[in-house]
């Protein structure tokens, strides 16, 4: 890092750092490391004592039925959220870039749902398929579908999986505009002097100068299915039913405060903890450089 | 451009105006829902139409909330706007600080610094729940403003972009009021923070939403229900038990819990498009 024409103070620069430093020490890096510490110990029944077990822990998390099944529901939550969530706002992205009329109010309306806390999110799509007085639940009725998502785990997934993207579409949106906008319009005319029509301008063109983005999107949206999602979770489907909508961190935290495993869950965390690095250093080293905004 | 009119044109209204559709709908029914009275909620189909208790509603909500969870909505607002400007105001001033330090002042372990600043990106609260509740039930921070803000202010994204901006800034106007005999501080107040107001303007947006919208940390730490933010209390009115949800009340809380949010981007829409574009970079 390129230090420029400064100062050179003694003790103001430590002044400085100080609030920030003590801040991430305090609840970050002591509790991170508290984690780890705690994810080769196991207490016993009565919390009286603690002893090492070395790799136990993570032992007995990857031999439970219960964790393999969380890691199942949260790849099968995570891919679909991304999956939706980027599909559907790339194509309100492509039709908003195209037109011109009205283009920043179709866009100040697409924003607005990033606004939403993912709780409220979950409360909002609960109350349109809830069983007996949902508008959504009500109609799927009519046509036959019976709806309970408190008994019907698939059905539950869904619902959770609906409620992610709803509010995740927007961040896609924002960023797949960016892109689009910053595609050079000679480019595009180029090809429709050539004869491209709309769809192989779209798809040997445009596609291809937004995979950066689509790319970074897809990373950003699988970090938001596993982390930012829990609170739609927790306040729709509280991981039911029969733990069909168990992500991982909804167990990490189910485990903790309900269940009171503390080494089970230190070493969930743990393994959170590895996920989170994997896909900041995937994000920092393959992809920032090279997305266009 | 190209191919500005004709039936393609007309498909990609509808796409949008539909895309938009499904975005409002579950806001549309909520805000129905929030103007009817209870028997006409579960009175299944629920009418499209909104009804006339509207104020009742949300008047029973602000003061004196649901019948089971006898908390006004309006000491919760309160909450959630403590929390979300403090974490929002002091990100951005311990960001600032820390920022300047490094990018201005050569120092011993000023690269253990960035870094230590740097790891906090991949320490997301849900990756160390239990150890963290733990610091802070030890620190006696639980059920306090203090609890509910202090351990969410570390901030990498907002110290990487303000350094990121700083190094922008040409040498010469470091030189120019060194020249003019101003010190490190006097630079920092009358230069830097000036010239970062767009930036200022651009995270606040995106933390003032973040900070509103907390949901795992407010639950973890309290337990008092005077301290519940209006996100959590939501969830509190939704575990009603055997008794039936007064889902007017908590549609109107929700409507409540989302108008703060959603008007801060609204209104600071292009500071918003910048906050989170850059603090993505």
């Amino acid at each position: 890092m390129r230090v420029r024409v400064g100062y050179s103070n003694k003790l103001l620069p430590y002044i400085l750092v100080a609030p920030q430093i003590v801040v991430t020490v305090i609840f970050f890096l002591w509790p991170a490391s508290q984690a780890l510490y705690q994810s080769v110990q196991r207490q016993d029944p009565f919390g009286l004592r603690t002893r090492f077990v070395g790799l136990e822990n993570f032992q007995t998390i990857f031999e439970d039925p219960g964790y393999l099944h969380s890691l199942q529901v949260t790849a099968v939550f995570s891919l679909s959220v991304a999956a939706l969530a980027l599909g559907l706002a790339l194509l309100l992205a492509v039709s908003a870039d195209r037109v011109i009329r009205g283009a920043t109010a179709y866009k100040t309306l697409l924003i607005w749902p990033y606004a939403v806390a993912p709780a409220v999110a979950g409360v909002l799509w609960m109350f349109l398929f809830n069983p007996t007085i949902g508008s959504v639940a009500f109609a799927l009725k009519a046509m036959g579908h019976d709806w309970n998502h408190l008994l019907d785990g698939g059905q539950a997934m869904v619902l959770v999986v609906l409620a992610a993207t709803w509010k995740q579409i927007s961040y896609n949106f924002i960023f797949f505009l960016a892109g689009l906008q910053a595609i050079p319009k000679s480019l595009i005319e180029a090809a429709a002097i050539d004869g491209a029509g709309r769809n192989r301008r779209f798809w040997t063109i445009i596609l291809p100068l937004l995979s950066p983005t689509a790319f970074f999107l897809l990373v950003v949206n699988i970090v938001y299915a596993f982390f930012d999602t829990f609170g739609i979770i927790h306040s729709v489907t509280s991981g039911g039913p029969a733990r069909a909508t168990e992500i991982l961190v909804y167990k990490v935290y189910y485990d903790a405060f309900e269940a009171l495993d503390l080494g089970g869950s230190a070493a969930q965390s743990v393994i959170l903890m590895v996920i989170v690095i994997t896909l900041t250093v995937v994000q920092f080293r393959w992809i920032e450089r090279r997305v266009h905004y | 451009m190209i191919e500005k009119k004709g039936v393609g044109m007309w498909l990609t209204h509808l796409v949008l105006i539909l895309g938009i559709a499904t975005v409002a709908f579950p806001i549309y029914v909520t805000f129905v829902a929030s103007s009817l009275t209870l028997s006409e909620v579960l009175d299944a189909p629920m009418t499209l139409v909104p009804g006339s208790h509207l104020i009742e509603n949300y008047s029973t909500a602000l003061f004196s909330g649901t019948q089971m969870n006898a908390t006004p909505v309006a000491g919760m607002l309160f909450n959630s706007l403590v929390m979300a400007l403090v974490i929002a105001v002091g990100k951005i001033a311990i960001s600032l600080l820390s920022a300047f330090a490094v990018v201005y002042f050569r120092f011993p372990f000023r690269m253990v610094f960035f870094w230590m600043i740097f790891i906090t990106l991949m320490l997301p609260v849900e990756v160390r729940i239990l150890p963290t509740f733990k610091v802070v039930s030890d620190l006696g921070m639980l059920n306090s403003y203090a609890g509910l803000t202090v351990p969410l202010i570390a901030s990498a994204t907002a110290t990487f972009l303000f350094r990121q901006f700083f190094m922008t800034i040409p040498d010469e106007l470091v030189e120019a009021t060194k020249i003019d005999g101003a010190g490190p501080m006097r630079f920092f107040r009358d230069v830097l923070i000036p010239l970062s107001r767009t930036n200022i303007a651009a995270l606040f947006v995106i933390l003032f939403i973040y900070g509103w919208n907390q949901y795992l940390w407010p639950l973890l730490i309290t337990t008092d229900n005077a301290m519940d933010t209006i996100v959590i209390g939501i969830k509190r009115m939704l575990a009603a038990g055997d008794d039936q949800i007064e889902w007017p009340v908590v549609m109107a809380t929700s409507m409540l819990a989302m108008i703060p949010p959603v008007f801060v981007v609204v209104a600071m829409q292009r500071w918003f498009v910048k906050g989170l574009v850059d603090s993505e970079k």
